[in-house]
């Protein structure tokens, strides 16, 4: 994938990971914060679908700049192609691994699997 | 990094001083995405507890509802902000907006992108950083 | 006959107004017999207008002629005394000790240049990276025939790339850059400006080639807009401007 691609999905999930990451902060402040983080709270949340769809929005969007911005530092420290190689899809690794898991916590719970 | 090349290494790269507010921005934006990450990373594996029921879910409230949890969890609000609104300024900065105008250059020959937008801008990102994590403070200990 | 013990005094016409001197620590490193670097100090006189790059002559003149040094212009054109002045990089002939604020000045080489002895540093990387993003005009009538004219160019289309043109290549901007404190491959600052300067030449036609060069894992992505490039300029080119507009190429908001 060219560079630019991959800087302007960078950039593209930044913008959209700020406008959803807020939501989610607000939900935690309607409620009142210690009241939003009650285990029937949570549950409800996860359970209401568009709420679901957008945690499992956040994990994709902010998994994907997290770790592409941790592969730009970890390039420039170091070059080499064996290097580059192993960061570039170590990075990718590390993503869907954490999208798995999330996606997995979300899915789970949002089934009713607790 | 050998001799021969003579650079100057992390220390340099990771050294906010000597260049001005954009250096020390650009020391920020990348302390505060690998805090960010981390922070993010743990929050997937501590939000996962809610597969455990209630039992394991508020075993894991007692952990990080504490006074050394919402110190962190204000740092993280801070580093939050931080990196949002000057990682904004970059984007505009990066598509060229905000950066002057090309000109013929005279003495004593100060850089236009430099200018006082982009400053402000990273200055607006500290303040607000730093009225979020009071805000975020007040709202976890205030109740 | 007059017996000669030391080197003669200097016999000036004007004697010096003032009696300021200022310790000049210098490094000194050959890397063909020394491990590391170490500084060694001297105890020069100024004046209001005295240059570093005078001290360091100085220096040469009547304590150390072995200081390794790189000049040629002493007014700013060249680019040759590019090095560490107290911790920024500089050119030694356009940095007045005056404007230092400091009874210590500390001259070392230019940061990720490999050094060739004390304060001289190789240029070759510098080369490289300048040659790699064709710094020269492309066209496809670029053959001039007998009855080719000059390309015409208004006033408005000079004003957009002559700034980035005043490049002098005294690489300070890639000595401050802290991408290029780390990354080997990195293009560097002075690549990427001059690559503007083409690109926003009325008379090339050679943006999408550049455009595809600079599109790299090292290339235009790896600069963050710290800007250190254009506070150390000593040219006002602005490295960062240059940068930042070039990359409006590459994101789409310049066509």
């Amino acid at each position: 994938m060219r560079e630019s691609t991959i800087m302007k999905i960078h950039y593209g999930t930044a913008l959209a990971a700020v406008a959803l990451v807020a939501v989610h902060i607000l939900m935690r402040l309607t409620q009142g914060f210690a009241e939003s983080l009650e285990y029937e709270n949570v549950l409800a949340n996860y359970k209401f679908i568009p709420y679901a769809g957008m945690l499992e929005l956040i994990l994709i969007l902010l998994s994907v700049h997290g770790f592409n911005g941790l592969r730009v530092i970890l390039l420039e420290l170091k070059q080499g192609r064996i290097y580059e190689k192993a960061v570039s899809y170590g990075s990718l690794t590390a993503m869907i691994v954490l999208i798995a898991y999330g996606s997995r916590t979300i899915i789970m719970t949002n089934m009713g699997m607790v | 990094m050998t001799q021969d090349e003579h650079k100057e290494g992390i220390k340099g790269m990771a050294n906010p001083r000597r260049y001005g507010i954009e250096r020390v921005a650009y020391w920020l934006m990348r302390l505060t995405g690998l805090g960010l990450l981390a922070y993010f990373i743990g929050h997937i594996y501590e939000t996962s507890n809610i597969l455990r029921g209630q039992v394991g879910w508020d075993e894991f409230l007692e952990l990080t509802q504490t006074t050394e949890g919402h110190a962190i969890l204000a740092i993280v609000i801070a580093m939050c902000v931080f990196h949002t609104v000057n990682g904004i300024r970059v984007m505009l900065g990066h598509g060229g907006i905000g950066v002057g105008k090309p000109a013929r250059p005279d003495y004593p020959y100060d850089p236009a992108s430099q200018n006082y937008r982009h400053k402000i801008g990273i200055y607006s990102a500290i303040v607000l950083a730093g009225i979020a994590m009071l805000y975020g403070l007040a709202v976890m200990f205030g109740e | 006959m007059a017996q000669v013990s030391g080197i003669a005094d200097e016999k000036t016409s004007t004697p010096l107004s003032s009696s300021n001197t200022i310790i000049l620590r210098i490094s000194r490193f050959n890397p063909t017999h020394d491990d590391s670097s170490q500084f060694m100090e001297f105890t020069v006189p100024y004046e209001r207008w005295t240059t570093v790059l005078e001290a360091i002559l100085d220096v040469k003149k009547h304590f150390d002629h072995s200081v390794a040094v790189r000049y040629s212009c002493r007014q700013a054109t060249c680019g040759s005394c590019g090095m560490m002045i107290n911790g920024k990089p500089k050119l030694a002939c356009f940095t007045k000790i005056s404007e230092l604020n400091s009874n210590v000045v500390t001259v070392e080489p230019m940061n990720n240049f490999p050094i060739i002895r004390d304060l001289a540093v190789k240029f070759e990387r510098l080369f490289d990276t300048h040659q790699k993003i064709k710094p020269y005009l492309i066209r496809d009538d670029s053959e001039l025939e007998s009855d080719e004219r000059e390309f015409l160019q208004s006033p408005e289309e000079v004003e957009q790339y002559i700034q980035f043109a005043n490049c002098i290549k005294c690489g300070l901007c890639n000595s401050a850059c802290p991408t290029m404190a780390t990354d080997s491959s990195f293009v560097g600052p002075q690549a990427l400006a001059q690559a503007y300067r083409y690109v926003a030449d009325s008379r090339d036609k050679g943006k999408d080639s550049r455009l595809k060069i600079i599109d790299d894992s090292h290339g235009i992505w790896r600069c963050h807009f710290a800007g250190s490039c254009s506070q150390v300029c000593p040219k006002g080119v602005d490295p960062a401007m240059g940068i930042q507009l070039l990359r409006g190429y590459l994101l789409g908001f310049r066509s």
